[in-house]
Protein backbone atom coordinates (compact mmCIF):
# COMPACT_ATOMS: atom_id res chain seq x y z
CA UNK A 1 0.00 0.00 0.00
CA UNK A 2 1.57 3.67 -1.11
CA UNK A 3 0.25 6.49 1.23
CA UNK A 4 1.40 9.91 -0.55
CA UNK A 5 2.29 12.17 2.65
CA UNK A 6 1.69 15.62 1.23
CA UNK A 7 3.76 17.95 3.25
CA UNK A 8 6.04 21.20 3.66
CA UNK A 9 7.61 21.79 6.74
CA UNK A 10 7.48 18.92 9.88
CA UNK A 11 6.07 20.00 12.69
CA UNK A 12 5.50 17.57 15.71
CA UNK A 13 1.93 16.55 14.23
CA UNK A 14 3.30 15.20 11.15
CA UNK A 15 6.26 13.72 12.93
CA UNK A 16 3.70 11.65 14.78
CA UNK A 17 1.71 11.00 11.85
CA UNK A 18 4.29 9.83 9.46
CA UNK A 19 5.66 7.01 12.43
CA UNK A 20 2.60 6.22 12.81
CA UNK A 21 2.11 5.04 9.33
CA UNK A 22 5.75 3.67 9.90
CA UNK A 23 4.11 1.31 12.48
CA UNK A 24 2.00 -0.15 9.88
CA UNK A 25 2.58 -3.30 8.04
CA UNK A 26 2.51 -3.23 4.20
CA UNK A 27 2.46 0.58 3.86
CA UNK A 28 5.32 2.19 2.34
CA UNK A 29 5.31 5.94 2.57
CA UNK A 30 6.17 8.49 -0.09
CA UNK A 31 6.90 11.82 1.13
CA UNK A 32 5.27 14.81 -1.50
CA UNK A 33 6.88 17.86 -0.29
CA UNK A 34 5.06 20.39 -1.99
CA UNK A 35 7.41 22.90 -2.52
CA UNK A 36 9.65 20.51 -4.75
CA UNK A 37 6.62 18.83 -6.34
CA UNK A 38 6.01 20.22 -10.37
CA UNK A 39 2.75 18.56 -11.51
CA UNK A 40 2.15 18.23 -15.53
CA UNK A 41 -1.11 16.82 -15.19
CA UNK A 42 -2.16 14.39 -18.00
CA UNK A 43 -4.49 11.62 -18.17
CA UNK A 44 -1.98 9.07 -16.17
CA UNK A 45 -3.42 7.46 -13.40
CA UNK A 46 -1.30 8.45 -10.22
CA UNK A 47 0.77 5.20 -8.74
CA UNK A 48 -0.61 6.17 -5.28
CA UNK A 49 -3.15 4.28 -3.45
CA UNK A 50 -4.07 7.54 -1.70
CA UNK A 51 -2.90 10.99 -0.86
CA UNK A 52 -2.56 12.34 2.94
CA UNK A 53 -2.73 16.27 2.96
CA UNK A 54 -0.91 17.31 5.73
CA UNK A 55 0.88 20.61 4.28
CA UNK A 56 1.05 23.62 6.82
CA UNK A 57 -0.70 25.86 3.57
CA UNK A 58 -4.00 25.56 2.79
CA UNK A 59 -4.03 26.99 -0.83
CA UNK A 60 -0.75 24.34 -1.79
CA UNK A 61 -3.39 21.63 0.79
CA UNK A 62 -6.38 21.92 -1.83
CA UNK A 63 -4.18 22.36 -5.06
CA UNK A 64 -2.45 19.23 -5.06
CA UNK A 65 -5.58 17.22 -3.80
CA UNK A 66 -7.20 18.79 -6.90
CA UNK A 67 -4.15 17.27 -8.68
CA UNK A 68 -3.98 13.91 -7.00
CA UNK A 69 -7.61 13.50 -7.22
CA UNK A 70 -7.27 14.46 -11.02
CA UNK A 71 -5.00 11.44 -11.31
CA UNK A 72 -7.34 9.15 -9.81
CA UNK A 73 -5.35 9.05 -6.41
CA UNK A 74 -8.03 9.05 -3.66
CA UNK A 75 -7.23 11.69 -0.85
CA UNK A 76 -7.94 12.38 2.78
CA UNK A 77 -9.07 14.76 3.15
CA UNK A 78 -11.03 14.86 0.24
CA UNK A 79 -10.23 18.50 -2.03
CA UNK A 80 -14.01 19.36 -1.41
CA UNK A 81 -14.03 18.98 2.16
CA UNK A 82 -10.52 21.08 2.51
CA UNK A 83 -12.12 23.36 0.39
CA UNK A 84 -14.83 23.80 2.77
CA UNK A 85 -12.99 23.70 5.66
CA UNK A 86 -10.31 26.49 4.44
CA UNK A 87 -12.81 28.91 3.93
CA UNK A 88 -14.97 30.15 6.86
CA UNK A 89 -18.36 31.45 4.58
CA UNK A 90 -18.18 27.95 2.96
CA UNK A 91 -17.93 26.30 6.41
CA UNK A 92 -20.87 28.22 7.73
CA UNK A 93 -22.87 27.60 4.78
CA UNK A 94 -22.23 23.70 4.97
CA UNK A 95 -23.23 24.14 8.53
CA UNK A 96 -26.41 26.23 8.77
CA UNK A 97 -27.41 24.40 5.41
CA UNK A 98 -27.02 21.21 7.77
CA UNK A 99 -29.50 22.60 10.51
CA UNK A 100 -26.19 22.72 13.04
CA UNK A 101 -26.05 25.77 15.72
CA UNK A 102 -23.34 28.20 14.32
CA UNK A 103 -22.95 32.00 15.92
CA UNK A 104 -25.16 34.23 14.35
CA UNK A 105 -23.13 35.62 10.75
CA UNK A 106 -23.50 38.30 8.31
CA UNK A 107 -21.40 38.49 5.65
CA UNK A 108 -20.96 42.00 3.41
CA UNK A 109 -19.27 43.34 0.69
CA UNK A 110 -18.30 47.36 1.67
CA UNK A 111 -16.57 48.61 4.80
CA UNK A 112 -20.11 50.95 5.31
CA UNK A 113 -22.44 47.34 4.75
CA UNK A 114 -20.06 46.18 7.26
CA UNK A 115 -20.55 48.95 9.52
CA UNK A 116 -24.78 48.61 9.22
CA UNK A 117 -24.40 45.00 10.19
CA UNK A 118 -22.36 45.43 13.40
CA UNK A 119 -24.68 48.03 14.39
CA UNK A 120 -27.63 45.89 13.50
CA UNK A 121 -26.10 42.75 15.40
CA UNK A 122 -24.71 44.75 18.16
CA UNK A 123 -21.35 44.77 19.84
CA UNK A 124 -19.14 42.84 20.22
CA UNK A 125 -18.82 41.35 17.38
CA UNK A 126 -15.79 39.19 15.53
CA UNK A 127 -14.47 40.10 11.97
CA UNK A 128 -12.94 37.45 10.34
CA UNK A 129 -10.90 36.61 7.28
CA UNK A 130 -12.70 33.89 4.80
CA UNK A 131 -9.03 32.24 4.74
CA UNK A 132 -6.76 31.84 7.81
CA UNK A 133 -6.07 29.95 11.04
CA UNK A 134 -4.31 30.54 14.60
CA UNK A 135 -6.36 33.39 15.09
CA UNK A 136 -4.67 35.61 12.27
CA UNK A 137 -6.23 39.06 12.06
CA UNK A 138 -9.43 37.88 13.84
CA UNK A 139 -10.40 41.46 15.43
CA UNK A 140 -12.93 41.70 18.30
CA UNK A 141 -15.04 45.00 17.70
CA UNK A 142 -16.49 46.36 21.01
CA UNK A 143 -17.63 49.36 19.60
CA UNK A 144 -18.88 51.69 16.75
CA UNK A 145 -15.43 53.56 17.05
CA UNK A 146 -13.31 50.21 16.35
CA UNK A 147 -15.77 49.23 13.83
CA UNK A 148 -14.76 52.42 12.02
CA UNK A 149 -11.52 52.27 12.83
CA UNK A 150 -10.86 48.08 11.85
CA UNK A 151 -12.63 49.12 8.79
CA UNK A 152 -10.73 51.83 7.60
CA UNK A 153 -7.59 49.76 7.94
CA UNK A 154 -8.97 46.33 6.51
CA UNK A 155 -9.89 48.64 3.47
CA UNK A 156 -6.65 50.56 3.07
CA UNK A 157 -4.28 48.40 4.30
CA UNK A 158 -5.80 44.36 2.99
CA UNK A 159 -5.82 42.43 -0.47
CA UNK A 160 -8.71 42.58 -2.43
CA UNK A 161 -9.59 38.86 -0.47
CA UNK A 162 -10.29 41.24 2.92
CA UNK A 163 -12.92 42.89 1.00
CA UNK A 164 -15.38 40.10 1.80
CA UNK A 165 -16.30 41.15 5.46
CA UNK A 166 -17.05 38.06 7.52
CA UNK A 167 -18.88 39.34 10.88
CA UNK A 168 -19.99 36.92 13.50
CA UNK A 169 -21.54 37.70 16.86
CA UNK A 170 -18.91 37.55 19.51
CA UNK A 171 -19.82 34.35 21.77
CA UNK A 172 -19.09 34.58 25.71
CA UNK A 173 -16.81 31.80 25.85
CA UNK A 174 -15.54 32.31 29.71
CA UNK A 175 -12.07 31.50 29.23
CA UNK A 176 -12.41 28.56 27.06
CA UNK A 177 -14.12 26.62 23.98
CA UNK A 178 -13.94 22.75 22.80
CA UNK A 179 -12.31 20.82 20.06
CA UNK A 180 -13.39 17.57 19.21
CA UNK A 181 -11.61 15.05 17.05
CA UNK A 182 -13.52 13.14 14.32
CA UNK A 183 -11.92 10.16 12.22
CA UNK A 184 -14.05 8.60 9.77
CA UNK A 185 -17.38 7.89 11.36
CA UNK A 186 -16.60 8.64 15.40
CA UNK A 187 -15.54 11.57 17.72
CA UNK A 188 -12.03 9.70 19.32
CA UNK A 189 -11.40 12.73 21.72
CA UNK A 190 -11.98 16.00 23.08
CA UNK A 191 -10.30 19.11 24.90
CA UNK A 192 -11.04 22.33 26.57
CA UNK A 193 -9.05 24.91 24.86
CA UNK A 194 -8.54 27.31 27.73
CA UNK A 195 -6.99 30.61 27.73
CA UNK A 196 -7.11 34.55 29.89
CA UNK A 197 -7.58 36.00 26.36
CA UNK A 198 -10.68 35.43 24.19
CA UNK A 199 -8.77 33.72 21.45
CA UNK A 200 -7.95 30.29 22.20
CA UNK A 201 -6.54 28.61 19.77
CA UNK A 202 -3.76 26.82 21.07
CA UNK A 203 -1.02 28.21 18.74
CA UNK A 204 -1.61 31.47 20.53
CA UNK A 205 -0.77 29.63 24.10
CA UNK A 206 -3.95 28.56 25.11
CA UNK A 207 -3.53 25.30 27.36
CA UNK A 208 -5.47 21.67 26.01
CA UNK A 209 -6.84 19.75 28.50
CA UNK A 210 -8.82 16.68 28.32
CA UNK A 211 -12.87 17.38 27.67
CA UNK A 212 -14.80 14.20 28.15
CA UNK A 213 -16.36 13.29 25.06
CA UNK A 214 -20.43 13.22 25.95
CA UNK A 215 -22.89 12.00 24.04
CA UNK A 216 -23.99 15.96 23.12
CA UNK A 217 -20.35 16.79 21.92
CA UNK A 218 -20.38 13.23 19.79
CA UNK A 219 -22.91 13.61 18.22
CA UNK A 220 -22.65 17.17 17.25
CA UNK A 221 -19.12 16.69 16.06
CA UNK A 222 -20.62 14.33 13.79
CA UNK A 223 -22.84 15.80 12.33
CA UNK A 224 -20.69 18.75 11.92
CA UNK A 225 -17.84 16.67 10.17
CA UNK A 226 -20.35 15.16 7.64
CA UNK A 227 -21.80 18.48 6.86
CA UNK A 228 -18.69 19.45 5.66
CA UNK A 229 -18.11 16.14 3.38
CA UNK A 230 -16.08 14.39 6.35
CA UNK A 231 -13.13 12.48 6.87
CA UNK A 232 -10.60 13.29 9.57
CA UNK A 233 -11.67 16.42 11.40
CA UNK A 234 -11.50 18.55 13.99
CA UNK A 235 -14.82 20.81 15.14
CA UNK A 236 -14.23 23.78 17.06
CA UNK A 237 -17.55 24.33 19.26
CA UNK A 238 -18.67 26.51 21.64
CA UNK A 239 -20.60 26.41 24.88
CA UNK A 240 -23.33 28.66 25.38
CA UNK A 241 -26.41 29.09 27.40
CA UNK A 242 -28.66 27.55 24.93
CA UNK A 243 -26.00 24.70 24.15
CA UNK A 244 -23.12 23.67 22.20
CA UNK A 245 -22.24 25.44 19.07
CA UNK A 246 -20.04 24.63 16.20
CA UNK A 247 -17.91 27.43 15.36
CA UNK A 248 -15.16 26.27 12.41
CA UNK A 249 -14.45 22.51 11.38
CA UNK A 250 -10.47 21.92 10.84
CA UNK A 251 -9.38 19.77 7.44
CA UNK A 252 -5.71 19.41 8.52
CA UNK A 253 -5.85 19.40 12.61
CA UNK A 254 -2.99 20.12 14.58
CA UNK A 255 -3.12 17.70 17.47
CA UNK A 256 0.12 17.53 19.11
CA UNK A 257 -1.00 18.89 22.60
CA UNK A 258 -3.86 16.94 22.71
CA UNK A 259 -2.36 13.30 22.63
CA UNK A 260 -0.99 13.76 26.00
CA UNK A 261 -3.94 15.24 27.72
CA UNK A 262 -6.64 12.74 26.11
CA UNK A 263 -4.37 9.51 26.47
CA UNK A 264 -5.75 8.87 22.76
CA UNK A 265 -3.62 8.17 20.07
CA UNK A 266 -5.17 10.39 17.21
CA UNK A 267 -2.46 9.79 15.20
CA UNK A 268 -2.67 6.43 14.80
CA UNK A 269 -6.31 6.35 14.58
CA UNK A 270 -5.70 8.51 11.73
CA UNK A 271 -3.25 6.51 9.49
CA UNK A 272 -5.33 3.53 10.22
CA UNK A 273 -8.46 5.52 8.93
CA UNK A 274 -5.91 6.66 5.61
CA UNK A 275 -4.84 2.98 5.27
CA UNK A 276 -8.05 1.76 5.86
CA UNK A 277 -9.64 3.98 3.23
CA UNK A 278 -7.73 3.26 0.20
CA UNK A 279 -8.01 -0.53 1.22
CA UNK A 280 -11.41 0.38 0.84
CA UNK A 281 -11.80 1.92 -2.64
CA UNK A 282 -9.07 -0.49 -3.60
CA UNK A 283 -11.50 -2.99 -3.42
CA UNK A 284 -14.25 -0.92 -4.50
CA UNK B 1 26.00 19.07 13.57
CA UNK B 2 25.49 22.06 12.20
CA UNK B 3 25.52 25.86 13.02
CA UNK B 4 22.19 28.24 13.71
CA UNK B 5 21.89 30.11 10.25
CA UNK B 6 20.85 32.87 12.55
CA UNK B 7 23.39 33.41 15.48
CA UNK B 8 25.78 30.63 14.36
CA UNK B 9 25.59 27.87 17.53
CA UNK B 10 26.19 24.73 17.06
CA UNK B 11 22.80 22.88 16.55
CA UNK B 12 22.44 18.73 16.63
CA UNK B 13 20.10 16.10 15.13
CA UNK B 14 19.70 13.11 16.52
CA UNK B 15 18.43 9.79 15.51
CA UNK B 16 14.60 10.68 14.63
CA UNK B 17 15.53 13.52 13.00
CA UNK B 18 13.69 14.20 9.61
CA UNK B 19 14.31 16.41 6.49
CA UNK B 20 11.83 19.32 6.60
CA UNK B 21 11.51 19.57 10.55
CA UNK B 22 11.40 22.23 12.45
CA UNK B 23 14.20 22.95 15.23
CA UNK B 24 14.71 25.85 17.66
CA UNK B 25 18.31 26.75 18.43
CA UNK B 26 19.24 26.64 21.81
CA UNK B 27 21.19 29.84 21.74
CA UNK B 28 19.19 32.18 20.15
CA UNK B 29 15.86 30.41 19.99
CA UNK B 30 15.64 30.97 16.24
CA UNK B 31 13.09 28.62 14.51
CA UNK B 32 15.03 26.46 11.95
CA UNK B 33 14.65 23.61 9.43
CA UNK B 34 16.25 20.63 8.56
CA UNK B 35 16.95 20.91 4.91
CA UNK B 36 19.69 17.61 4.77
CA UNK B 37 20.94 14.71 7.22
CA UNK B 38 24.25 13.62 5.12
CA UNK B 39 25.60 16.19 5.65
CA UNK B 40 22.88 17.78 8.23
CA UNK B 41 22.46 20.87 7.16
CA UNK B 42 19.78 23.73 8.24
CA UNK B 43 17.71 27.16 6.76
CA UNK B 44 15.67 29.65 8.30
CA UNK B 45 12.50 28.50 9.23
CA UNK B 46 10.26 29.82 6.29
CA UNK B 47 7.90 32.28 7.82
CA UNK B 48 4.32 32.13 8.39
CA UNK B 49 1.81 32.59 5.62
CA UNK B 50 -1.66 34.06 5.74
CA UNK B 51 -3.27 30.27 5.16
CA UNK B 52 -1.22 28.37 7.32
CA UNK B 53 -2.66 26.32 10.12
CA UNK B 54 -5.65 24.93 11.96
Amino acid sequence: MRIGFLHSIIRTDEKLLIEAFGDMPDVELTMLDTRTLQFEPTAERSCLDAVFARDVSHSRNLCALRLYEAAGAPCVNRAEVVETCGDKLQTSLALIGAGIPHPELRVAFSPEAALEAMEAMGYPVVLKPLIGSWGRMVAKINDRDAAEAVLEHKTSLGGWQHGVFYIQQYVEKYGRDLRAFVVGDECVAAIYRTSSHWKTNTARGAAASACPVTPEIAELSLRAARAVGGGVLAVDLFETVNGLQVNEVNDTMEFKNSVGVTGVDIHRLTAAFVVGAARELAYA
Amino acid sequence: MSECTVCGAAVTMDDGTMVGELLDCGDCGSELEVTGLSPFSLQDAPQEAEDWGQ
